[in-house]
């Protein structure tokens, strides 16, 4: 009896100490979620979006600059990694299904999505920065779409491994060639799945900072021309936020907040679309 | 027609075969950019001697990666102590005692950890955290710690909540949903026949997690958790916020610190004059070659277990 009770006795201790891992696990997400969505949102103000950082010790700075930039070497790269994701995770899916190399791609895409990010950074700036001889915006936006493509890749070659081989053989059958089969059954048959993948993908790259350190850098005024260094919010969160002015740690954490509230958004409409499409299908 | 579909067709192949192949290219690249650019730095201070010494001073050109490497593999480690338990904790949770349908979004939540920005970890970090560290965690930490001989001076310094102690923390905060929703996928694989034969010989519910679920799905959790160290090694803004920029090697735990990363991001933008900058292309060749071995280590697990 006493061997029983022994037993139950840690039964029980095994298993709250589970349940308080769990609970720890959620305290980190609300301590972390609240401390940034309190503070920032007292710093969220109109001129935040509206106007471009001033000297410290002048009221009224904003960081519309570093908006603008970051939207503008998002976009650039999402133009140039959504594409040739897209193109090679279809490559993995369809034409290399069965193929050995494609195996060994698909696992060194896995592995580059949790590479250092600054590795990335040192590399674009030695490929792109140097040559041209000052940072730039594009070169920011191509750390970005090396850190995009393994990510795509990956969920789009998940994605479409998920649509029924035999679809893709009543195309056949119609004498469709694959490119045609690839383009109007894979590719329809998956289009929420993919957008969904595509659009956390690009959320995820969109708030890194350390690919940016050394190719877009930074610059406290407004600039459209992506040839020149380019502010970002990331870099200026963390310029800001390591310097001494008690304004300029206001701004960081009002884009913080922004940031934070982005990915937020941008999850749970991704989790959304997802499990809309799960209940229909 | 058909001529004009075979065109379309093979530039279309053509052209996914070459975007698949830009993954190889990128990796074979970097690795030839970073050895190239770091050469004269390994051919100045060389593998072993660079890698030992802690001394890095620009102003007499000398430069060790000691310090920085130490940094590293030490908030790495600190950040698994705390991490693995904890995520050890909430997947045994999720698919052992929570209830059914709540288990969505409890999984959901800790993956929400994942997708909130390293920067935010790292603003969070200094303003929030590290003041509490400095004013209540640390100085109880030394209350406890300091009179026991050999633990002390693991605990010694002033604490200034800037520090490898600090790091390892936030580090083990961004961890726990890889190394959590990994153990989780494999705990669900563990056939059903087997749990059910340890309840029938009487088995109370941790003993079957402990002599079924874990052995079971062993390989799956330690890949888990070199995917993380594989992270942990190359997370830079978070770190940077907490971790200061000391070059030297500390024993305590209360002392600033550098990581590779750390050092790439304060220094390279100011390195100048060329021996300076291609040690930091050697640092960054070293947690290239160091996260590439860890994440290849974890993927050949993983593939093995599917097998």
């Amino acid at each position: 009896m006493n061997l029983v009770k022994k037993r139950k006795i840690k039964n029980a201790i095994a298993l709250s100490a589970s349940v308080f891992a769990a609970i720890v696990g959620l305290f980190w997400l609300v301590f972390i979620l609240s401390s940034v969505l309190i503070k920032g949102a007292s710093s969220i103000n109109l001129s935040l979006f509206l106007n471009d950082p001033v000297p410290p010790g002048i009221p009224g700075g904003g960081l519309r600059c570093a908006f603008v930039g970051q939207a503008i070497i998002t976009l650039i790269a999402t133009l140039v990694g959504v594409p040739i994701g897209v193109l090679g995770g279809t490559f993995l899916a369809e034409y290399g299904r069965y193929k050995k190399y494609s195996g060994i791609i698909s696992s060194l895409a896995d592995m580059m999505t949790s590479f250092p990010s600054i590795v990335v950074g040192v590399f674009v700036y030695t490929v792109m920065v140097r040559p041209m001889g000052h940072f730039n915006g594009y070169a920011g936006a191509v750390a970005l779409a090396i850190i995009m493509i393994p990510i795509i890749v990956r969920t789009t070659e998940e994605t479409l491994k998920l649509i029924p081989w035999e679809l893709r053989e009543a195309a056949f059958a119609l004498g469709a060639p694959y490119y045609r089969v690839i383009k109007d059954i894979v590719f329809r048959g998956a289009a929420t799945g993919l957008f969904t993948g595509i659009l956390l993908s690009v959320a995820r790259v969109a708030v890194e900072t350390a690919p940016l350190l050394f190719t877009s850098f930074n610059n406290s005024f407004l600039t459209l021309n992506p040839n020149q260094p380019m502010p970002s919010l990331t870099v200026t969160i963390y310029q800001y936020a390591m310097g001494p002015y008690e304004a300029w740690h206001r701004l960081a954490w009002g884009a913080s907040f922004v940031i934070v509230l982005f990915v937020l958004v941008m999850s749970v409409f991704g989790r959304w679309i997802i499990s809309k499409r799960y209940k229909n299908g | 027609m058909k001529e004009r579909f075979y065109v379309k067709e093979g530039l279309f192949k053509s052209l996914s075969f070459a975007s698949a192949l830009i993954i190889v290219l990128i990796c074979i690249a970097m690795f030839v950019v970073l050895f190239v650019f770091s050469y004269p730095a390994i051919k100045q201070f060389g593998v072993v001697h660079f890698i030992l010494s802690d001394a890095w001073n620009p102003v007499r050109k000398v430069f060790g990666g000691a310090g920085a490497i130490y940094g590293t593999i030490v908030t790495t480690v600190l950040s698994l102590i705390f991490a693995v338990p904890v995520s050890l904790g909430i997947a045994v949770f999720i698919t052992q005692i929570c209830p059914h349908s709540l288990k969505r979004y409890f999984s959901n939540a800790i993956e929400l950890l994942a997708s909130i920005p390293s920067i935010i970890y790292g603003m969070w970090g200094l303003f929030t955290l590290a003041p509490l560290m400095r004013n209540y965690i640390e100085p109880f930490l030394q209350k406890i710690f300091l009179p026991i001989p050999v633990v002390r001076c693991l605990f010694e310094g002033t604490p200034l909540g800037i520090d490898l102690l600090t790091s390892g923390l936030v580090l083990s905060i961004m961890i726990i949903p890889f190394i959590s929703s990994i153990a989780r996928d494999t705990f669900e694989l563990v056939p059903k026949e087997l749990k059910e034969s340890a309840y029938a010989m009487g088995a109370t519910k941790w003993e079957m997690i402990k002599d079924v679920i874990f052995p079971y799905s062993k390989i799956g959790v330690l890949s888990g958790i070199i995917i993380a160290t594989g992270r942990a090694l190359g997370e830079t803004m978070a770190v940077a916020f907490v971790l200061g920029n000391d070059h030297n090697i500390h024993l305590s735990l209360l002392k600033s610190s550098t990581t590779i990363s750390v050092t790439l991001a304060n220094e390279f933008t100011e390195a100048d004059f060329s021996l300076y900058l291609s040690s930091l292309f050697y640092l960054a060749f070293i947690l290239f070659i160091m996260s590439f071995t860890a994440l290849g280590l974890a993927k050949f697990l993983l593939k093995r277990m599917k097998r």
